[in-house]
């Protein structure tokens, strides 16, 4: 395998997201398996974007680290136990059972795919070629193809009313204005939601 | 993207980390240390700090965290339509309203029902 500067990349971003990923698990303080999490998530976003995938690599950061990370910091900040910096995992045998498993099934399932695609010598070097004549990679391609008909403009608006729907969806939920409410029947008697 | 642009975007973040870490780093080293009892007490804004920092925040915040969130989702749709706006006609700029127009329906619904109003 040729040392090339994609690989040092590769290794230094796979070491990030392996090794906060690790932190989360053994990290005896909630918060700070949090923060290592978005760390880790930050490696995730490095290697899409080793994979000339910008957009996927942004989404990961605005969406993941931005609003995904912040919701799981929120939900500690929320807990009553926040202080209790020493909580055990009693589940961590489970755990691994279904990390395994799970790695087990990735692999299984991506190694034929690897073999399709002919990728068999991964230190084959794709940055050699410029990758910008990969068609409907860039940004602008996808806007277009995003809002035309022929495409996604369907499932373009149909998103729209998925988020519309989250978003009535946490105001029923979390509003306590609207338990007291005698016009909604449905859903305000659990309280625990 | 071009590798020449991945550079750039590698630059800025190396900037971003060492920008706040020299001055730590270097206030560390090269700063006189004589502390006394008033000097290590915690910093807010001068005000003596009271009770514990790890408290129960109010569960109200999470709703603003939703909310953020579907915008956030939000902005990854208009992030690509945004730029490809140049090539785009007409229909295009009415499926966008249309999107965000539901998207206000559904705020202007959570405003009504009181679930941002601070208790």
């Amino acid at each position: 395998m040729d040392i090339t500067a994609e690989s040092v990349v590769f290794l230094i971003l796979s070491a990030l997201t392996l090794g906060s990923g690790l932190l989360v698990v053994t990290s005896r303080n909630l918060f700070h398996a949090a923060l290592y999490l978005m760390l880790s998530l930050f490696g995730v976003a490095g290697l899409f974007a080793l994979l000339t995938a910008p957009f996927l690599a942004f989404v990961q950061v605005t969406v993941y680290i931005g609003a995904i990370a912040i919701l799981i910091i929120f939900a500690i900040m929320l807990t009553p136990q926040v202080t209790r910096t020493n909580a055990r995992n009693t589940q961590w045998v489970g755990a691994v059972v279904v990390a395994v498993v799970f790695f087990a099934v990735m692999v299984s399932v991506l190694t034929p795919l690897m073999d399709d695609l002919g990728a068999d010598d991964w230190s084959a070097d794709f940055s050699e070629e410029d990758p910008d004549d990969v068609p409907g990679t860039s940004l602008a391609d996808l806007g277009e193809q995003l809002v035309d008909p022929d495409y996604y403009m369907l499932p373009f608006e149909v998103a729209s009313v998925l988020l519309m729907a989250a978003l009535i969806g946490a105001a029923l939920m979390v509003s306590p204005a609207i338990a007291d409410d005698p016009e909604t029947e449905t859903g305000d008697d659990e309280s625990g939601g | 993207m071009t590798v020449h642009e991945w550079l750039f975007i590698g630059l800025f973040f190396a900037l971003g980390w060492m920008l706040p870490t020299i001055p730590i780093v270097a206030g560390k080293l090269l700063g006189p240390k004589r502390p006394n009892k008033i000097k290590q007490q915690t910093y807010e804004c001068g005000i003596e700090t009271v009770g514990n920092t790890w408290v129960q925040f109010r569960a109200q915040y999470y709703v603003f965290a939703l909310v953020f969130v579907v915008f956030d989702v939000e902005l990854i749709f208009l992030f690509p339509w945004a730029m490809a706006y140049n090539k785009l006609g007409l229909f295009a700029l009415f499926e966008m309203t249309v999107f965000i127009l539901l998207l206000v329906v559904a705020l202007v619904y959570t405003w009504r029902k009181g679930a941002l109003e601070w208790e």
